[in-house]
């Protein structure tokens, strides 16, 4: 056999390491996960009675998935004005001038601070400075989380939205102007609505992206095993709860970890399934 | 048009270039906003932390918890380091690398080469689902594939192995992405000058594409050098210095999470933190800079 | 049917039926055969899309980079069929010159030169490599040019100065042919002087088989020359001959600038 085959072999076989970790990862939590459905059935993801004491063990991960769903909407509903913003200073108003190199730079570097710093920041400046303004529960809650988490995402959001709004045409633009339109009303009626699948796309792996989350929200969100039942409550996330209770987990509460691993997996799976879709149907 | 109709237009104008100006500075402002954070969190790590910072601070193992609360009392600065954690780190950082870099590029490699193919096709869409896998979901299959079956009991290798899958598709893509800003022509003097295939790929697509690779590999060990939640779940963490893969071993965010679930030992975060975050962001300032010599 | 008005004694390389096709029943080269004259220089024109850069690259074996590519017929080069070969020997055999001058980046001019040793791992004495460059440089007329500066990098050099390094990377491997895919379209009008008059030379030594979307060049500094279109080759004669008695009305419109 000649050494090109073998290079081509050597090649084609990396790829299938990737394909079989993928699979292995899907094959290793659903094994693990088995327990728990088998014990609770479907009402695991419906019921909030998450109990882990021996004898009365109930596991429940509705209480996770409301937390992580609507902590991530809400961080994602507050990033919304700011990284649109950043997107279009960087865009449209200030492309490629000095100021929008400057600003791109800080909003990459957003995107580099670990998610235990921005914890930390979260907990001993932003969570102290909300309890002062009057929040309750000494500033944990899903507000705080979901502020820290839209924080972490703008990045992502912008990135994408900015790259988007600086490829729309110049001639549309042009054509806009000339008939005497402002700035903002060419953003608004030519430029927003040409660049509208990539900001969705970019919203959406940034929602993907929130999913995740689990440092900063697990110092800032209370951990309690409930489902929220208002702005300033707290709660808790799949991600974190994972974090947090690992620890001394075994047989049935570990096995149902690893379901919420399994859920979290394949949500964030599907969620950025369909962002690609979308930027796929965009070029 | 009438006078009636030409005054219309006028106030409608004003209006209008108000409302463009309104919208030009809620812009500005909101993108201020945007960026504050990061200027206020750099601020916030370096006043609170840079006391601490110094040679023992780097070479010195932490305090135990009495040791810290002993020199709080005594309103002392609190001894040791984080030394501990900096060895764990490198370990396991180097430990993925060698097993993502690869894996990694020779993934790419094929990517690059067979574009239009079923398997190629595949691989990059499960290679850009893998990317979006949250960090402690890689930290259960590291806990279940290397803890339970390999190292019996938490270890170095499987935070390596969590982190090697955090850095795999990064490579990838970037090594897809490289190769194919090489001109053609240039695989294709080499080849026909009668050089087999992987000595093209060797010692001429992969050295004239070397600083993007290299961009991509800096970029996914910056990205894993501040992670936590999977090492909870895989590495545990150490009090002492350890450099043996299969034995539990700390690292800086691990060391920072530990420090900040004691009260005594809370004023180590800040120095830990801006030590992270000193390394994290060189590593970014110097992998895009390199990109943008690139261009 | 090709009109070939000429008759090769010991050709270097014959074409033998050779069919190239991208696509399924579509031929980019029909049925094209054809003896090379030792030693000189051939040319082969045509309109764009004709076949002829097809055609010189089935001589290398090129197209087996491309899946879905496929070649039929045989190409007899010094007497030996090159598809009973391993390809990597036809092309050590072959040296090939591309469009846009491509060093490669990474290396010095020196290395650049026998690139070819190097990178197929042969060793050679230090002495032995430097005669090899100087002679190759020589030959491209870029030796005092680039004496002083063999260390460098060949990226900072003009581009027809790059065209000729590359023509010196394929000299220095003592190829049987050379072969040329439009060598000057790339360069400005005296750098391709400079290269015309380089092959000029060259084919005392060696031959060469250059591809040129420029009938001009054809007639400048070819021995012989073959009209390709659509696939076909119309006709192939000395080029003298052609140029001054076309034998196909299809050769007369080209060379008249009827379709171009």
């Amino acid at each position: 056999m000649n050494s090109d085959k073998v290079t081509k072999i050597v090649l084609a076989s990396s790829s299938i390491i990737i394909l079989l970790l993928a699979g292995g990862m899907i094959y290793s939590l659903a094994q693990g996960a088995i327990p728990v459905f088998r014990e609770f059935g479907l009402q695991f993801i419906i019921s909030d009675d998450w109990n882990p004491r021996s004898g009365e063990e109930s596991y429940g991960a509705l209480p996770f998935i409301a937390g992580t769903v609507i902590t991530s909407a809400l961080a994602l509903l507050i990033s919304l004005p700011l990284s649109f913003s950043a997107s279009l200073f960087l865009g449209e108003y200030y492309r490629g001038t000095r100021m929008a190199r400057i600003l791109g730079m800080l909003v990459d570097l957003l995107a580099g601070i670990p998610s235990i710093v921005y914890g930390l920041w979260g907990f001993y400046v932003l969570r102290s400075f909300l309890a002062t303004l009057g929040a309750p529960n000494q500033g944990f809650g899903i507000f705080t989380a979901s502020l820290i988490l839209a924080i972490m995402i703008i990045p992502y959001a912008t990135s994408l939205s900015n790259e988007i709004i600086s490829m729309v045409p110049n001639e549309l633009k042009e054509a806009a102007y000339s008939l005497g339109a402002t700035r903002i009303e060419v953003i608004w009626n030519v430029i927003v609505p040409s660049a509208r699948s990539g900001i969705i796309a970019g919203y959406i792996l940034a929602f993907g992206r929130a999913l995740g989350e689990t440092m900063a929200v697990t110092m800032l969100i209370g951990n309690a095993n409930i489902i929220p039942s208002g702005l300033f409550s707290t709660g808790n996330t799949m991600a974190s709860v994972i974090a947090n209770q690992f620890g001394e987990a075994s047989g049935l509460k570990l096995s149902a970890l690893i379901a919420i691993g399994l859920l979290l997996f394949l949500i964030t799976g599907i969620i950025n399934a369909i962002g690609k879709f979308v930027v796929k149907r965009m070029s | 048009m009438n006078n009636a109709g030409k005054q219309n237009i006028k106030n409608n104008l004003t209006g209008r270039k108000m409302k463009d100006r309104f919208f030009r500075g809620l812009v500005i402002a909101l993108s201020v906003i945007t960026i504050s954070p990061i200027i206020l969190i750099l601020y916030e790590l370096i006043v609170q932390g840079i006391g601490q910072i110094s040679l023992d601070f780097i070479i010195q193992t932490p305090p135990d918890t009495f040791e810290a609360m002993t020199a709080k009392l005594n309103d002392e600065p609190i001894p040791g380091g984080i030394a501990n954690g900096i060895t764990g780190t490198l370990l396991m950082v180097s430990v993925a690398s060698a097993i993502a870099i690869p894996v990694g590029i020779l993934t790419g490699i094929y990517l690059y080469e067979n574009q239009n193919k079923f398997l190629a096709g595949l691989t990059r869409n499960i290679s850009d689902i893998l990317q979006g896998v949250p960090s402690i979901v890689l930290g259960l299959i590291a806990y279940l594939w290397v803890v339970k079956y390999i190292t019996n009991g938490f270890s170095a290798l499987a935070g390596s192995v969590s982190l090697a899958i955090m850095m795999l598709p990064m490579i990838v893509r970037s090594t897809e992405e490289t190769l194919k800003m090489i001109p053609v022509a240039i695989k294709e003097a080499a080849l026909a000058l009668g050089v087999p295939y992987y000595k093209v790929l060797m010692k001429v697509l992969i050295p004239t594409g070397f600083s993007g690779l290299l961009t991509g590999i800096l970029l996914g060990i910056s990205r894993i050098l501040g992670e936590t939640a999977p090492l909870l779940l895989t590495a545990l963490g150490s009090s002492r210095i350890n450099l043996d893969i299969t034995e539990p071993v700390s690292a800086i965010p691990l060391l920072i999470w530990e420090f900040y679930n004691d009260p005594n030992m809370a004023e180590l975060i800040w120095s830990s933190s801006l030590l992270l975050m000193f390394m994290v962001l060189s590593l970014n300032i110097v992998s895009k800079q390199m990109a943008a010599r690139r261009k | 049917m090709s009109i070939i008005t000429v008759k090769i004694k010991d050709p270097v390389l014959s074409f033998q039926n050779l069919h190239v096709s991208y696509e399924k029943d579509k031929y980019a080269v029909k049925d094209v055969s054809a003896d090379i004259k030792r030693k000189s220089v051939t040319a082969i024109m045509g309109p764009s899309g004709c076949g002829k850069s097809t055609l010189l690259r089935a001589v290398n074996r090129m197209h087996e980079l491309y899946e879905n590519i496929e070649t039929k017929g045989d190409i007899i080069l010094n007497g030996k069929n090159i598809n009973q070969m391993p390809a990597i020997q036809v092309r050590r055999m072959t040296g090939m010159v591309f469009q846009r001058p491509n060093p490669f980046p990474t290396m010095s001019i020196y290395d650049n030169v026998i690139a070819g040793y190097k990178l197929n791992g042969i060793g050679l004495k230090r002495s032995e490599r430097d005669e090899i460059v100087e002679r190759s440089l020589r030959d491209v007329t870029l030796w005092e040019e680039v004496k002083d500066s063999l260390y460098k990098k060949g990226t900072f050099l003009s581009g027809g100065q790059q065209q000729r390094l590359c023509i010196a990377r394929a000299l220095a491997f003592d190829p049987e042919v050379i072969l040329l895919d439009e060598p000057t379209s790339a360069l400005d009008p005296i750098a391709t002087s400079k290269i015309e008059e380089l092959l000029g030379q060259l084919k005392n030594e060696y031959t060469i088989l250059m591809v040129t979307h420029n009938m001009s060049q054809a007639a400048r500094i070819s021995d012989y020359s073959m009209f390709m279109y659509l696939g076909e080759l119309v006709e192939y004669g000395k080029t003298k001959d052609m140029f001054t008695k076309p034998q196909d009305r299809r050769t007369e419109e080209y060379l008249t600038g009827k379709f171009g």
